[in-house]
């Protein structure tokens, strides 16, 4: 197992590679010298010279890459110039808040997900499976941050039970309580797409499974119908969810972008955001390769999950 | 093609969707034509009038401008935006697609490795390093959501071009001399274009979500220029002192969304076969029953296991299978019956009915009864029937790699099937696993009980098969054809361990076959099924000897050596009738030498004295006057 993690990390490295690469060269499109537009209205003489001095931008492309590169290797994400605060620090704390966010609305759609496409293929074609199946529907057709703003007005507005917006309440806040208060709303809304299509895909995965003949060997064996849905069949099942999941995981950590920004929620995707339109380049960049390479160590974990799961994989 | 349509039309929420996309896509075109208001003009005295104001059929907005107007034109440009970015998706991923497709090798390599690296991300990150780039706007919001969406396309597209690149016709071109830009254009692009037009059209819901998701955040369309996505942006501000400002363009959002996934929904059911024929349904817990005539729960049988009359259809659509019409059988403690007959004879249908493990839907138990000394197992309750399943009657199936779970160690299945009936410890159930391999003879039981199926050779699974039978010490044992894929050593040994085991256990075995040879080792006595009834019943040495049906005697003699023979049943001409059409008389009629016109007639009872039965006009022996 150990070596089958290594090798899956070793894998990993020329994807980051590669990610640094795109980002780079999709910065390097930008039109103009590029000093001043990384810097854009801070380009003061001495944030010129301190840009020329860190990123080599006087330097030939190949060469400004992997000063670049060496840079990042060494924790070193450059200075945001409109915040005033090294790249990183900032990345890091907006990146947690998005974790808690984004990590809460994983757990919720992979639980009510495989829960709803269980259920659904368990009574195929009976009452709970057309309801869970329009309910899908609906839930994959219904932009997040359109549900958001519907969420705020019925339970913030209307009901009062939730705050309208936040992470943490201004005066007194700041304990869990207060934060979980805060966080049902963004996670819900942020949890309803992905938990459509992990529905639906656990839905056809099982009733794939539901037909194999190992499951009419269990049933010819006497296990209990419960067991043999949520246990032989769901366990089989299981192997062509988990995949789903590591996809899914991208499309909550995109989905987020538009959850912080309804819910005012402090987390990268409204960093992010807030950067292209302040124009501050280097906070978008150090940003994006950030979150791209812990996508790609996510998807290692998965990949890991799966192979603790089905011992067919060879390790 | 047109069953194509055919099928999505008969789908009433496809239709539902289509029907409300051309109406959203109608009222986008002719916006133009419309008698409506200057979208952009503003109107600050009008600020924020509620829906059905006067002049304002969905009232105002901020700046006093007219919701209908700008609605429809919103629609407009949000449609276009997403068509757009769908369209230039679709071609520069085909472009891409088919040059890695059709050249290979490095080019192949290098191309797919790019796209591996895009799919790296999660989507909106690389559209927004786009827009940083790019800067804000309409236009760079298309491009970036089309650029993030090529990755797609080309796998897509890739996957179908090195299909075709390998195929004759390509070659064929090659040959004549074509041009690499020739051939793709007359032989590659034909085929594709059908792919990629319907990945477009399940992506185009998913484009115009997108756009519209960068326009809301401020990155897409800028003031004053509206598409749905930022007329939803502009009107967060005022979400909750005007909420239809905000409701309003999100509904058409929603109906939009939703439309295009109705439709998408109903062109991938269409698409899918397997949808088509039902093969998708799952089978339930035990197999659907429904009995015109009920018979008695409780009579007295002879012999442990008996069935009546018992009569299986599958329903399909509105074809009616009868693969079972009428078998009665039984069998006593200690020993063996054999049910014989081609695939497709009702053998297996009819071993798999006694303990409702038929797949139900489309399979449905229509008649008869099987008696488990005396009681009626078929109108048992659901909880009844699990708890003689395993217990009382165990089955053996073929091919174990298929009927054992593959993510279960064996001898966690082993003692599955005894925890199912009794509460088991731990270590009792590790000991009892580890017995039960033994007594089936696994070499080192000890270390083969935590291996997973498959880790073992066929045999060996077949043995755990056989031991998962044997874990509750059950009266009767129906084996369904357990030895068919197994090669002709280990079947011998398997067939010698399930004869000891029955001598020493006296249990009651059915065992069902297609091969007369493997009937001679084992089996007491034979009953020969040919399209869903028995035509023949009796002691196994006197019909080897000399068989009474025509059909049984054709059996014989496809078999040149009694069990170190060919294991497939040949070399009888014709295929036996389907069993949705059986004809009138005799159904072995069209392949028999003895035909004659009275066997396309009337019913042909299976008759006989004694031990020995036959359903024939004109046997190869009158069992009546043998017996006589
Ligand atoms: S009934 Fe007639 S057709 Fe059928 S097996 Fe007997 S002889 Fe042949």
């Amino acid at each position: 197992m150990g070596s089958y993690i290594l090798k899956r990390l070793l894998l990993a490295v020329p994807v980051i590679f590669g990610i640094t690469v795109i980002v780079f060269l999709i910065m390097a499109m930008i039109p103009g010298d590029p000093a001043t537009a990384i810097l854009g209205s801070y380009a003061t003489p001495e944030n010129v010279a301190r840009l020329n001095r860190d990123l080599g931008l006087d330097q030939p492309l190949v060469a400004r890459y992997f000063i670049w590169l060496g840079n990042m290797l060494h924790g070193d994400f450059g200075q945001s110039f409109s915040l005033n605060r090294p790249v990183i620090d900032e990345v890091l704390e907006r990146f947690n808040n998005t974790l808690i966010l984004a990590g809460t609305s994983f757990v919720l759609c992979t639980v009510f997900g495989i829960l709803a496409g269980v259920v659904s293929a368990a009574r195929q074609y009976g009452f709970a499976d057309k309801a869970i199946t329009f309910v899908v529907l609906l839930g994959i057709s219904i932009p997040s941050f359109f549900l958001g703003m519907m969420m705020i007005l019925i339970f913030a507005v209307d009901l009062q039970w939730l705050p309208v917006s936040g992470m943490y309440a201004i005066y007194g806040g700041g304990d869990l309580p207060d934060l979980l208060h805060h966080l049902t709303m963004p996670a819900l809304a942020l949890a309803v797409v992905a938990t459509g299509v992990v529905a639906r895909l656990s839905r056809s995965a099982m009733l794939e499974v539901l037909r194999q003949d190992f499951i009419r060997t269990a049933r010819a064996k006497g296990v209990k119908e419960g067991r043999v849905i949520w246990g032989h069949a769901l366990r089989a099942a299981m192997v062509s969810i988990i995949p789903v999941l590591g996809i899914q995981a991208g499309f909550v950590l995109s989905g987020a972008v538009y959850i912080e920004i309804v819910f005012q929620w402090p987390g990268i995707g409204r960093m992010l955001v807030d950067a292209i339109l302040q124009r501050d380049i280097l906070l978008v960049q150090g940003g994006v390769v950030f979150v791209a390479a812990c996508y790609v160590i996510f998807n290692i974990i998965v990949d890991v999950a799966q192979s603790l799961l089905d011992p067919r994989i060879k390790t | 093609m047109s069953a194509f349509f055919k099928l999505l039309a008969r789908n009433r929420l496809a239709l539902g969707g289509l029907i409300v996309m051309g109406l959203v896509v109608a009222l986008a075109l002719i916006t133009p034509l419309l008698p409506l208001v200057d979208p952009d003009a503003t109107n600050t005295a009008n600020r924020f009038l509620p829906p059905f104001s006067d002049g304002a059929l969905l009232g105002t907005d901020a700046l006093g401008r007219d919701l209908l107007s700008r609605l429809l034109w919103g629609t407009r440009l949000s449609l276009a935006v997403g068509f757009a970015a769908a369209l230039f998706a679709a071609v520069a991923g085909a472009a891409v697609g088919i040059i890695a497709g059709f050249y290979g090798g490095r080019t192949d390599n290098i191309i797919m490795r790019a796209v591996d690296m895009l799919m790296a991300f999660p989507y909106i990150l690389l559209a927004l390093a786009i827009v940083a780039a790019l800067g804000p706007g309409l236009v760079n919001a298309l491009i970036a959501v089309s650029v993030v969406n090529i990755p797609f396309f080309a796998r897509n597209i890739r996957g179908i071009t090195v299909g075709l690149a390998n195929k004759e016709f390509v070659d064929a071109a090659k040959l004549a001399g074509m041009s690499n830009a020739r051939i793709i254009t007359s032989e590659i692009l034909p085929n594709v274009v059908p792919v990629i037009v319907i990945a477009m059209s399940t992506t185009i819901g998913w484009m115009i979500l997108e756009t519209a998701g960068l326009s809301f955040l401020g990155l897409g369309s800028q003031p004053p220029q509206a598409d749905l996505g930022s007329m939803l942006g502009e009107a967060r501000s005022a979400l909750i002192t005007n909420p239809h400002t905000s409701v309003i363009p999100g509904i058409m959002i929603l109906i939009i969304v939703m439309s295009i996934n109705l439709l998408g929904d109903g062109v991938r059911d269409a698409l899918d076969p397997r949808l088509k024929s039902g093969a998708l349904s799952r089978p339930m817990a035990a197999t659907r029953v429904d009995r015109k005539h009920t018979p008695a729960p409780e009579a007295r049988t002879e012999g442990i296991l008996s069935l009546e009359n018992l009569r299986t259809e599958f329903h399909v659509k509105d074809r009616i299978y009868k693969a079972v019409s009428g078998v009665s059988l039984s069998v006593k403690p200690g020993e063996c019956l054999g049910v014989i007959g081609e695939s497709g004879s009702g053998k297996s249908v009819t071993a798999l009915s006694i303990m409702g493990l038929v797949a139900s839907p489309p399979g449905v138990i229509t008649g008869g009864a099987a008696r488990l000394e005396g009681r009626d197992m078929i109108g048992a309750r659901y909880g009844d029937l699990r708890t003689l399943r395993g217990r009382r009657v165990a089955y053996i199936f073929q091919d174990p790699l298929a009927t054992l779970h593959p993510l279960y160690k064996v001898g966690d299945q082993l003692v599955e099937a005894i925890s199912s009936h009794r509460a088991i410890s731990k270590s009792e159930g590790r000991a009892k696993a580890i017995e039960l391999l033994k007594s089936v003879r696994i070499p080192n039981a000890e270390e083969r009980v935590d291996s997973y199926p498959h880790e073992m050779s066929g045999g060996m699974r077949q043995r755990v098969g056989i031991a998962m039978a044997l874990a509750n010490d059950p009266d009767v044992i129906i084996a369904d054809e357990p030895t068919t894929a197994l090669d002709v050593t280990v079947q011998a040994q398997i067939l010698s361990l399930l004869d000891d085991l029955r001598r020493e256990r006296g249990l009651a075995i059915v065992f069902i076959t297609h091969d007369f040879g493997v009937v001679a080792q084992l089996c007491d006595r034979v009953a020969v099924m040919y399209a869903g009834r028995i035509v023949e019943e009796g002691p196994t040495m006197e019909i080897l000897r000399a068989p009474a049906h025509p059909y049984t005697a054709r059996l014989i003699a496809c078999v040149p050596e009694l069990g170190a023979g060919k294991r497939k049943l040949e070399a009888i001409p014709g295929l036996p009738p389907s069993v949705d059409a059986l004809p009138a008389g005799c159904a072995f009629a069209d392949r028999c030498l003895k035909a004659q016109p009275s066997c396309k007639e009337g019913e042909i009872l299976l008759e006989g004295t004694g031990s020995r039965a036959v359903r024939c006009l004109y046997p190869e022996l009158s069992l009546s006057k043998e017996t006589a």
